[in-house]
């Protein structure tokens, strides 16, 4: 009994801290309509100020946590309402997500580059650690503070929101934005509040969490999945059933530790029962996704967009392709086998991102664990593959199954419930499924082992009709390496995903999942099965997923749990949409750069394969690298058409004149035949030196096509543009400004004197 | 028993009646018009009509089924299709994309062997659009947008068109157009019904008339009896005007 009381106030501790969290976010999203997926980050920022003020700076405790609680806290949310949350009003669910995904990951980029992570950052317990005595149970005066804390916050939220003008203009405003602004509420200003009152409580949550531990950016900030579990029990809306949730949570998972056997004779029970228990919380999410009763269907009116998806056409699509696989074969006789690796590698992230293409980009529903649909892919391919094709197929199907089910219960509901399921899948497999030891189902001869007793497989390379990946030597008269082999590979998979992407666009289904972007209730009133499309488009980019973890498994010849991290995902998903998520070119783009990208991360290596400049400087760029897609996210939203489409633009003149287009091709052919002839030119010269021909080559067919007038000249920026904005856009992209007016008028020649 | 009977629906929200006991019908080949005051319900009925809210009782019945436990697209598939008073378009889409949808849906669930994916260009034409068909839905101005949802309904080959005021931002030719093309669907043995504000056209176009106030039926008749029904008159002009001194 007495234990169970102390195992009990152990629980409630914990429950305080996920509460506080969960509260934060709660209040944030019922007040400006964003999901944070940032807000753990957030705490683990508060947690680190923290540190920086109390251990490394010796300033007394209570004053550290008071700077951070109601300065730095509200300064963070002031900053991040003015600089980023303030330009969402309006913008769809979809790129609120990326922007908080992004914030996220350029948080944790952040931290690790002012906080070394390689250092050990010990947090000492409050109050030293004393305790007190109450009817013989210890009570530390840590977890009274957790518990106190997690009172004053549930206490003063009540009467924030019931019993004050603020509170009662935050909530208004949740209702009608502009209504609440006509009664003479600032709904700016209520939004600036909750997300200074937010971001304190994010760090309030983290620095309470981390009194005793050594801080990790990564675990702190992921630490939010346990809170999200909670604010779902209160559906995102009612702050005593997110307590409630939070308590239920944190007693389930202590009780867990606590009295499921641990380290007895049966190997299922060791492994099963010890680290389930970091996975409880996410059980519980799903749990209490399948509870919510289903969303109503609601039309929203006829919006106009921005947003573009022309139809490909396949002499277009074959171009491309034809394309990507003329610049892989060049590529090998340029670059060291290493680099063909690479490279490979290069369309491996190509084809995770071409899996979000008909996902997000037609059917707008969002996946934030394709890494882990990947990873099962590779595993599958481990197990059963075996150098044959018929193993991605496996892969694929695996991954597809597993889609399904992830997202059947979050389907039935809106797009932030799929995003949140996926994530917490995501950390749910990192946190458990990738972490099982071999082990054996219980009453079966079953053994289940995924990453073997070392926790990590190899994956032997494909030999596909007589072509052996794995092997040296000759074929059509080139040189191949297992490495350049792989290149091909690659590339060839990419190429083929490519097409069944252009496939689904133009196919009825595509079309379907266009229609369902935009008004499901209009397609269930036409006898579309809503959540029936929805599954099948979710399972099948799980399925391309798999088959692109499948064969990054097989470039690599291993693959292991690291490699499939939700965080390690995240940046795929991210560039992938600021690539453009209509388009495949995004895809290859977003390749590109998050190779690119990992290169610089790993610069010395970039710098004497291909450089020579001797060591590098400060690895300053690594860390910059790291969260580079963080920022790339958050900067999202100006043209959710994304880059590819603008640079489409920008080349495309190359087509619409011969000239251009021959001097274009014969250039780059020249160039490629010279770079392999003469020693002193080498890959960076070609590549520099193809970039060129391509701006040239653009500007060349600009100017025939406009002799020819197949392309009007550009507009007199003076008229068309405001400060960098149509003018149409003005006052929708940004607000309409005095400098705004005066040109206008100027330009309509309502100057003071004629008015006068 | 008529294609669709509506049998005592009521719809709360809270504490506010939307919906009190509402009972009517719709028969094929008539256009039935359910017209009243803002905020009367008809919208209401409608999505209640189409599944897209649950009733807090009573029935609705297509053809003697009870649509009541259904979800909105297998009603659709029984042969029901509705448009948007907020127009519920695929702005992404194209007009030929629109009515393609719901053509190759209706291709794929219908059991009739009908296949309406040969006749989406006769759609357009039939709600005159032939020169937008290419464009996308969401360059067009409103009132053209909302002969595209027509279209779009159509395409799925329905049996009860339920029109949510689809003379809204029309002008006046194109208004009589409308009123043209709803006497040939009714013509072709559809059952039209309607909700619509431009009096004149309801009166011009409809066989039947319900007339729903505060989420009740006041009245219900053809034409010439709801223009002369003393509660109607009430509901439209106000009782204090009804008997002028």
């Amino acid at each position: 009994m007495s234990d169970f009381l102390s195992f009990t106030i152990v629980g409630l501790a914990t429950a305080a801290i996920y509460a506080i969290g969960a509260s934060g976010l709660v209040l944030t999203y019922t007040t400006t309509g964003v999901f944070n997926f940032a807000h753990g980050a957030i705490g683990m920022l508060g947690a680190f100020m923290y540190w920086q003020l109390r251990f490394d700076w010796g300033l007394p405790a209570p004053l550290a946590f008071l700077i951070v609680l109601f300065g730095f806290g509200p300064l963070v949310g002031v900053l991040l309402e003015r600089g980023i949350f303030r330009g969402l009003q309006g913008t769809s669910e979809a790129v609120r997500l990326v922007v908080t995904v992004s914030l996220l990951f350029a948080m944790i980029g952040v931290a690790n580059w002012i906080w070394d992570p390689q250092e050990n950052r010990l947090s000492e317990k409050f109050f030293g650690g004393s305790s007190f005595k109450v009817i013989g149970e210890i009570i530390t005066y840590q977890e009274l503070l957790r518990v106190g804390a997690a009172v004053v916050v549930a206490i003063g939220l009540r009467v924030l929101l019931y019993r004050t003008r603020a509170g009662i203009a935050m909530r208004a405003s949740v209702d009608d934005r502009p209504l609440a602004a006509l009664n003479g509420a600032r709904p700016d200003r209520s939004a600036m509040l909750a997300w200074a009152i937010g971001c304190s409580l994010a760090m309030l949550a983290g620095m309470l969490y981390v009194g005793g531990i050594a801080l990790e950016a990564q675990s702190i900030s992921l630490l939010i999945v346990n809170a999200y579990a909670a604010a779902m029990v209160g559906r995102l809306r009612s702050l005593p059933m997110t307590f409630l949730g939070a308590i239920v949570i944190a007693l389930v998972q202590t009780y867990w530790g606590a009295y499921v056997p641990q380290g007895s004779e049966a190997a299922w029970a060791q492994y099963f029962g010890q680290s389930i228990v970091f996975a409880i919380p996410i059980l519980i999410l799903f749990i209490v996704l399948l509870a919510l009763p289903a969303a109503r269907l609601r039309g929203h009116g006829l919006t106009r967009t921005r947003e573009f998806y022309p139809m490909p056409s396949w002499v277009g699509a074959s171009r491309f392709a034809a394309i990507v696989l003329a610049g892989a074969l060049m590529a090998i006789p340029l670059v060291a086998a290493k680099d063909s690796l690479t490279i490979a590698k290069l369309f491996g992230t190509g084809i995770l991102v071409l899996s979000l293409v008909p996902l997000v980009g037609l059917g707008g529903q969002v996946s934030l664990c394709q890494f882990s649909f990947a990873g099962i892919g590779a595993v599958t391919m481990s197990h059963l593959g075996g150098g044959s094709p018929i193993g991605l197929v496996y892969a694929m199907v695996f991954a597809g199954i597993v889609g399904a089910i992830i997202a059947l219960p979050a389907l039935r509901l809106s797009g932030i419930y799929l995003a949140l399921a996926t994530a917490a899948f995501a950390v749910f497999m990192d946190r458990w499924v990738w972490k099982l030891k071999p082990f054996k189902l219980p009453f079966t001869d079953v053994t289940i082992d995924l990453f073997g007793t070392a926790g990590s497989l190899s994956v032997e390379r494909l030999k596909i009709f007589g072509f052996d990946s794995g092997a040296k030597g000759k074929v059509l008269g080139m040189n191949l390496s297992p490495e350049d082999r792989q290149l091909i590979v690659m590339a060839v998979g990419f190429v083929a995903v490519a097409m069944v992407v252009v496939a689904i666009r133009r196919s009825s289904f595509g079309r379907r999942l266009l229609a369902m972007k935009d008004s499901e209730a209009a397609c269930a009133t036409v006898g579309m099965n809503v959540t029936g499309t929805k599954l099948a488009i979710f399972s099948t980019s799980a399925a391309l997923a798999g088959l692109g973890g499948a064969l990054i498994g097989v470039a690599n010849q291993s693959t292991n749990a690291d490699n499939w991290q939700f965080l390690n995902g995240l940046p795929v998903f991210m560039i992938g949409v600021v690539g453009g998520m209509g388009r495949i070119g995004g895809a290859l783009f977003a390749g590109i750069s998050l190779q690119v990208l990992n290169t610089m991360a790993a610069w010395p290596v970039l710098n004497t394969r291909f450089l020579g400049m001797g060591p590098a400087p400060e690895g300053w760029y690594s860390k910059f690298a790291f969260a580079s897609p963080g920022f790339m996210g958050i900067g999202l939203g100006r043209n959710p058409n994304g880059a590819v489409s603008d640079m489409r633009v920008g080349f495309e003149p190359i087509l619409m004149s011969r000239r251009a287009l021959a001097i274009v091709s014969i250039g780059i052919v020249g160039l490629y035949v010279a770079t392999l002839r003469v020693d002193a030119l080498n890959g960076w010269i070609f590549i520099l030196g193809t970039v060129v021909l391509l701006i040239v080559g653009a500007q060349i067919g600009k100017s025939d096509a406009i002799a020819k007038g197949t392309l009007e000249p550009d507009p007199d920026p003076s008229i068309e543009e405001f400060d960098g904005t149509h003018l149409e856009w003005v006052g929708i992209d940004r607000p309409v400004t005095d400098t705004d007016i005066a040109l206008l008028d100027s330009k309509l020649g309502l100057t003071r004197e004629a008015l006068a | 028993m008529s294609l669709l009977e509506v049998d005592k629906i009521s719809m709360r929200f809270g504490g506010h009646v939307a919906l009190d006991a509402v009972t009517l019908h719709a028969d094929p080949g008539l256009v039935t018009a359910l017209i009243g005051p803002n905020g009367a319900g008809k919208t209401t009925l409608f999505n209640v009509i189409c599944g897209l809210l649950s009733p807090s009782s009573g029935d609705v019945y297509l053809d003697n089924k009870s649509l009541t436990k259904l979800k909105p697209y297998k009603r659709a598939r029984l042969g029901l299709a509705r448009t948007f008073q907020r127009l519920e378009l695929w702005s992404l889409l194209t007009v030929r994309e629109n009515v393609q949808v719901a053509a190759e849906l209706r291709a794929g669930f219908g059991s009739d062997g009908v296949d309406p994916r040969s006749e989406i260009e006769s759609i357009v034409e039939r709600v005159g659009l032939s020169d937008m068909i290419d464009h996308r839905v969401d360059e067009l101005p409103t009132g053209q947008a909302r002969l595209v949802e027509i279209a779009r309904a159509l395409a799925t080959k329905p049996r009860l068109l339920l029109l949510d005021e689809p003379a809204s931002g029309l002008d006046d030719q194109e208004s009589e157009g409308l009123g043209h093309l709803l006497r040939e669907l009714a013509a072709d043995g559809l059952a039209v019904l309607i909700v619509e504000h431009d009096v004149q056209l309801v009166m011009d176009v409809s066989d039947h008339i319900f007339v729903l106030d505060f989420g009740r039926v006041i009245a219900n008749g053809d034409p010439a009896s709801i223009r002369t029904d003393p509660a109607v008159l009430a509901a439209y002009l106000g009782s204090s005007l009804e008997q002028p001194s």
